[in-house]
């Protein structure tokens, strides 16, 4: 049994070192989620269902839809940004 | 230099906690007070079998309340912001053609989950799930239907004024629920509806109640929060499309 949770919590840190190490947003959404579901096996091993049923949904849907979202309405500002860039160098 | 410093404190923390986590009692072990007790005593008083329900639902039922508002305001402080900074008025966008598989995927899933989540609430106080859990795969089972590429599809299964309701209707009902045992002559959240046989939904009294509330609650403001996220960047897209067709006549 220790190993296992020994084997689950080295999973959550190598995972959530990763996160770190990833720069790009866009992909940090996506490994953040795969670090969450390393936290739904500890939460697994631990016996502790409940909190892994709420994490599933909340790491492996809500959250990096949520974040997709946040990337995609500030990429439109930038893409506003880079539009007058643009025109100040036309006129 | 950065490194240096970074190098000392993350050695120093390393070795502290790996001690710390060696002096842990083996996990399922503990023994406290609070825990002998609702494990000897939770089935027999509120005759759930899910005592962990127990706990967040009737034993710290204040707690929860406090945990659901936390929520609450934090997606209504979230749609009043977004709400006021957004032009009510603009042309919808027609759905993208999505990737056919996709579609199929999400849409045959979406219905799954909503079972599922429906299931998980109902039989909170009696197996592994409950409000917070069932709500939040509710939740997901309707932002499936827009990961499979329907916005218009899903903004009509998620109209905001239900949404609105759900969430204050949910939210609120925790409290009604509290005031009725209090109006009985009891404290606050005190238990007013008979329990029922061990092992069946309705065994709990007025947890199953708490439960469906939060059930509700939970399911409605993460549905919410998503469209108000969804609804910013669609306006803010449909405006910038304006803008640039107007740029273009101009030009």
């Amino acid at each position: 049994m220790s190993v296992v949770v020994a084997v689950v919590l080295l999973g959550c840190a190598a995972l959530g070192t990763v996160v770190v190490l990833v720069r790009d947003p866009l992909r940090q959404a996506m490994v953040a989620s795969g670090y969450g579901a390393a936290l739904v096996a500890v939460f697994v091993v631990l016996r502790a269902p409940d909190v892994a049923l709420s994490a599933i949904v909340v790491v492996g849907a809500a959250s990096p839809l949520l974040t997709l979202l946040a990337l995609s309405r500030i990429s439109l500002d930038a893409g506003d940004e880079d539009d007058a860039a643009d025109d100040e160098a036309v006129g | 230099m950065r490194l240096t410093v970074f190098a000392v404190a993350g050695a120093s923390l390393a070795v502290l906690l790996g001690y710390a986590v060696f002096g842990l009692p083996p996990f399922g072990t503990f023994h406290g007070p609070y825990t002998d007790y609702l494990l000897a005593h939770a089935v027999g008083q509120r005759h759930g079998t899910n005592v962990v329900a127990a706990v967040t639902f009737d034993y710290r039922g204040f707690d929860t309340m406090g945990e659901e508002f936390i929520l609450f305001s934090a997606v209504s402080g979230v749609a009043l912001l977004l709400r006021a900074s957004r032009d009510s008025e603009y042309e919808r966008p027609v759905d993208a053609q999505p990737v056919e598989s996709l579609t199929a995927v999400g849409l045959l899933a979406s219905p799954v989950f909503v079972v599922v989540g429906l299931w998980l609430v109902a039989h909170g106080p009696v197996t592994p799930g409950g409000g917070f859990q069932g709500g939040v795969v509710l939740a997901a089972g309707a932002l499936l239907i827009y990961i499979a590429g329907q916005y218009r599809g899903f903004r009509t299964a998620t109209d905001e004024a239900v949404l609105d309701a759900a969430e204050s209707v949910g939210a609120g009902g925790f409290i009604v629920v509290g005031l009725v045992g209090m109006g009985l002559g009891a404290a606050f959240l005190h238990n007013f509806l008979p329990y029922g046989r061990i092992g069946h939904i309705d065994s709990s009294g007025a947890t199953a109640v708490i439960n469906a509330a939060v059930g509700l609650e939970v399911a409605a403001a993460f549905v919410l929060l998503v469209t108000e996220f969804t609804e910013e960047v669609t306006s803010a897209r449909a405006h910038r499309k304006l803008r640039d067709d107007a740029d273009r006549e101009g030009a």
